[in-house]
Parts: structure tokens; sequence; C-alpha cells
């Protein structure tokens, strides 16, 4: 990537002690796309959820999404539909107490005002699987705002979190 | 503004090809690193496997791999696999391409890695790895190597490129 400002970090976190969820907020509208990554633990096994929304966040059944997963022995693809939140780790590469889970998640278009929103996540936890997904949010509002959470346990202390803000021009 | 995302190396294979492509010194003034790998290799036959080496050491690694190849999907286990790599027999002047994400490099945990890689061509067969990976070191990585698992050479025009991520 050229060495200009089109990789820019909007906000990074490091969770200090556990907790349920992180939430960034206030997201600028002022890139094409974003970069969100995560690496860390959760205080047991859980799977890890992502919702966003404009202003709040969207907990309503608005997200689907479809898993591609391998587990060191066996492919496997699932979908789910109408979920109340897009879980970025589903099937084997949730998180556990080791520190060496591994989500990246891609916001395409993400402030646009007219279309769905299509994200694209890898989970990784080499002790357990890897995954590639896709998730859909049925909204035309802009996403100004993410939340990234546990979806049984806390996020355990240590956990970093950056959102990366990528501008086609 | 601030560059956030900025090559630290670069390494183009010359006309004998290379052995490996390293990348040694690798500064802890970034946050993560990010490796991108355009390579192939003088394996007779029409696929080779791309390992990585960290700080010089083959020990401590796992790894989940999601494979496809045209005509089914599976997931295996390995070590310093980071997916498969052009050879040979392979479509000319194709080259396999990787990229390796690794977060927290410098800092004191076990060490996660995300790859994707593919070796497109027109063949019968082309494959698509995901790999999930873990170094479990708590050492800051300092250097990074990429060579055959079948120690053959890397073409001429394979080339490596290592980024560093900032976050803020």
């Amino acid at each position: 990537m050229a060495a200009g400002s089109t990789y820019t970090p909007i906000a990074t976190y490091t969770i200090p002690s556990a907790t349920a969820s992180y939430t960034f907020t206030s997201i600028p509208s002022t890139y094409t796309d974003l970069v969100l990554v995560a690496n860390g633990a959760t205080a047991a096994a859980s799977n890890i959820n992502v919702r966003v929304g404009n202003g709040s966040v969207d907990t309503a059944t608005n997200y689907s999404y479809t898993v591609l997963n391998g587990n060191g022995s066996s492919a496997t693809s699932i979908r789910y539909s109408n979920q109340g939140q897009y879980q970025v780790s589903n099937e084997d590469a949730y998180w556990d107490t080791t520190v060496s889970g591994l989500i990246i998640v891609n916001f395409q278009n993400y402030a646009n005002t007219s279309t769905y929103k299509t994200m694209l996540s890898r989970a990784n936890k080499a002790s357990l699987g890897v995954s590639a997904s896709v998730g859909l949010w049925r909204s035309t509002s802009a996403i100004n705002t993410i939340f990234f959470g546990g979806s049984s346990q806390n996020l355990a202390a240590g956990t970093t979190l950056t959102l990366y803000g990528i501008a086609a021009a | 503004m601030a560059n956030t995302f900025e090559l630290i190396s670069s390494v183009t294979a010359g006309a004998l090809g290379a052995a490996s492509i390293d990348f040694t010194s690798i500064p802890s003034t970034f946050t993560d690193l990010c490796v991108k790998v355009s390579s192939r290799s003088d394996r007779v036959g029409t696929t080779d496997n791309l390992f990585m080496k960290i700080n010089g050491v083959t020990t401590n690694r796992s790894a989940r791999v999601l494979y496809g190849n045209g005509s089914a999907a599976s997931s295996f286990t390995e070590t310093l696999y980071v997916g498969e790599l052009d050879a040979l027999g392979s479509t000319a002047s194709t080259f396999s391409s990787h990229e390796i994400y690794i977060p927290n490099y410098a800092g004191g945990t076990n060490k996660s890695f995300s790859v994707d890689g593919v070796t497109e061509q027109n063949g019968t067969a082309a494959y698509a790895t995901l790999i999930a990976g873990l170094w479990s070191s708590t050492a800051a990585i300092t250097s990074l190597s990429f060579y055959s698992g079948y120690g053959t050479t890397l073409v001429q025009y394979s080339t490596a490129y290592l980024y560093g991520v900032k976050n803020a």
C-alpha cells in the first residue's frame, strides 16, 4: 500500500478488565471501508458477536451470514438468517481463555445510505479452527457504531481491538 | 496525517532464484505486521508447499488449515505450512499469492496469525488455503523467513513485501 494516509487507525482499545463487550461509536463517514482487528481471549469458550448501527447498536434480527469452517479434520459450511448478530467466530474458530484468538472483519462501503452493508470476516484460532464468513446487515443507514462482544462470556483483559479506516482517495 | 501502513522491507529473487526470502531485524515500533508474498518454486510437479519460519526456529508452531482445490474442501492441521506454492508444472508465469497478518507481533503473548493463500492457474487443480496459525512464544518477532517445504528454489521474480501497521 502506498505510504499515504489511506490506512488510518480510527480508534484502538485494550480491554482493561473482563467485560462483556466494547463498542466503537461516532465512527466518521470519511473513509471508504473499515477494518477491525481483534486479538484476545474470553473468560471461557465463547463465540464472538459483531453488531453495527447508526447512533446505537442494532440488536434486531437484521443480520444474516454464511460461514466456511475448518477444524483440522473436516471442512463445513453453514448459513444463518434473521439473526440478532453477526457471529464472526461461529463454528470452530471461537475464543477461549488463551490469548490467541484473531478476528479480522472488513466492512465494505460502510457509510453509504443506499445499500445494505456487507461484511467479511476471517476468524483464526490455531488450536480449534479457522473460518471465513460473509455477513449482511439489512439497513441502508451508514454504519457509525460497531459492537464487539462475547456471545456467552466476557472479553478477557488484554484483548486488543483496533478499527482502521481505508480511504479510496 | 500519520503513515500507519508502512513498507518495512521488500525482497525480490534474482536471476538465480533464492533458497528463501528473509526479513531480519524487524523493528518493534509497529503494532502489527502484514506480509504479501508472490512466489513460485522450481519443484518438479504442479505444486510445492510454502513454509514460514519465525525468529529462525521451527518449534512451538501449530495451525489449522481450510483447503480447497477446485473439486473438494478439506481441513487439516499443520505446523510451518502457510499454503500451496506454484511450481515447475504450474501454468507458466503464474505465481502464488499469500497474505500473512500478525497482530501484536512485538507483545508478550503468544503470536497468532492469519493467512490467505491462492495458487490459481489454468490447470486441472488450483488451490485456496485459509490458515489460523500460532507461534507459542512470548518473544517479539524479529525475523521471518519464507521457503519451500521441499527445499526447492524460489524462482526469479518471487517477491515479498513486509509492512508495519501502527494502531496510533
